[in-house]
């Protein structure tokens, strides 16, 4: 297990402990903890709704695919720490990082 | 007027679909989808992804299975509203149903089939203040006819390929075209971006890469937007119109306001037959959910074909249904 800390929208903070063995992506990872990410496109990079800026542990982060920068490029409020979290895959390396939730969530009703 | 008898709010492959499985039952439907193509986020996200999870079809790009189902449907001759939402739905004293979009067509009918995957795709828009109360007097997300533009001055905001060639075909129509990027670099196509900065060097159009646009003012129309460079420095622009242009994101829209359950901007239903806390509206693929749900494509089919069953009550509720296989009869055009 892994230690990730994600800040939401309204920048309230949460430490998560998550499974760095189970091929899953941080965007999995955020909807399996209640998070209110579209993802429209299921994970393919292509649709932006998962975006995420990474405040802590950007260079322990895989490169960005071309398909990923792509989509970043397309983005209003992409920055330079501005990652798809459904092309983050979890692995050890991420352990410590902190992310702040980017994409807009739809007001849950 | 258009008269049908189910309105289907989506046109994605789960809406098509419906129409394949109430035409078998003699039901006519009519298809209302924000997009100006048919195909939901196939077609407008990732039409050339393969998809390995259709029965039958060992894998299928996205846009292909869109094609097969257009082609499959055509027998039962769907009409639709394409580009525009659904707004409202008013109940007749009959029971049967108005749905009025945002360009004011109305149909008249006695089933909804919500299919609208996950909601309206609408503008993304950028966070700037006031941008939402210049809506219409100044600012617009697309453009629909280029001759409102003739002689204006205008800005376009965003790097992906639909600000290039909106840059490159505006910059013959406006005064003067301004592009906001906010990087030095654009990753859209290459022949495109080759165009743009050439329109830049030979003075057709102003270039403002690294920069943002950080404020917009006007006196009851947009006169001005204020852009932030990188060092910080921001320089005011008089302008006409504001487009800006960062693609697409689902949102849930109008259908939140219609008095159904919703659970997470999904609307709940009742697994019988897929149908709403509303009578008359069922609501299928991505948009519903139910203990145990799967977003799939497969799982809409599905979900279509039950809620028709159970929509021909409300139909022809003097006549009793029998189920028929397509092997015995075949499918039989309207």
């Amino acid at each position: 297990m892994i230690n990730i800390t994600v800040l939401n929208k309204a920048g309230e903070e949460r430490l998560l402990e998550v499974p760095e063995d189970m091929g899953l992506n941080l965007m999995e990872i955020l909807k399996a903890n209640e998070y209110n990410v579209l993802a429209t496109c299921g994970g393919m990079a292509m649709c932006g709704t998962c975006h995420v800026q990474v405040l802590e542990g950007m260079d322990n982060l895989g490169a960005h695919s071309d398909a990923e920068l792509d989509m970043l490029d397309t983005l209003p409020d992409a920055e330079s720490n501005s990652r798809l979290s459904c092309q983050l895959q979890i692995n050890e390396n991420m352990d410590g990082a902190v992310f702040k939730l980017m994409a807009e969530e739809d007001i849950a009703v | 007027m258009i008269t049908t008898d189910i309105c289907i709010i989506g046109a994605g492959p789960v809406g098509l679909f419906a129409v394949f499985e109430a035409g078998l039952l003699k039901m006519r439907c009519h298809l209302v989808d924000a997009l100006p193509q048919v195909g939901g986020q196939l077609s407008e996200i990732y039409p050339y992804k393969p998809i390995y999870d259709i029965p039958g079809a060992p894998e299928i790009k996205a846009q292909e299975l869109v094609d097969n189902l257009k082609k499959q449907i055509a027998p039962f001759s769907p009409t639709f509203s394409l580009g525009e939402r659904v707004e409202s739905i008013e109940r007749q004293e009959d029971k049967s149903f108005i749905v009025t979009t945002s360009d004011d067509t109305k149909i008249h009918c006695k089933v909804i089939t919500i299919a609208g995957g996950l909601g309206c795709f609408e503008p993304r828009k950028p966070a700037i203040e006031q941008l939402e109360a210049f809506e219409g007097k100044g600012v617009t997300y697309m453009v629909k006819d280029p001759e409102l533009f003739r002689d204006k001055d205008i800005v376009l905001a965003g790097g992906g390929d639909s600000a290039l060639d909106w840059t490159i075909f505006l910059s013959n129509v406006a005064k003067s075209v301004t592009l906001v990027h906010r990087s030095d670099t654009f990753r859209g196509a290459p022949d495109s971006a080759e165009k743009v900065f050439h329109l830049a060097e030979t003075g057709k159009i102003n270039l403002v890469l690294k920069s943002n646009i950080v404020k917009i003012n006007g006196n009851g129309k947009l006169n001005e937007v204020l852009i932030e460079a990188s060092d910080k420095t921001v320089t005011a622009r008089p302008t006409d119109y504001l487009i800006p242009l960062f693609g697409l994101s689902p949102k849930l829209g109008p259908i939140a306001d219609w008095g159904l359950q919703i659970d997470k901007s999904q609307i709940s239903v009742n697994t019988v037959d897929y149908s709403t806390n509303i009578e008359g509206i069922y609501a299928i693929g991505d948009i519903n959910t139910y203990p145990g749900k799967l977003k799939l494509i497969l799982c809409g089919f599905h979900e279509s074909a039950l809620m028709a069953h159970s929509a021909f009550k409300h139909v022809y509720p003097n006549q009793r249904l029998s189920f028929k296989y397509t092997t015995v009869n075949g499918v039989n055009a309207f």
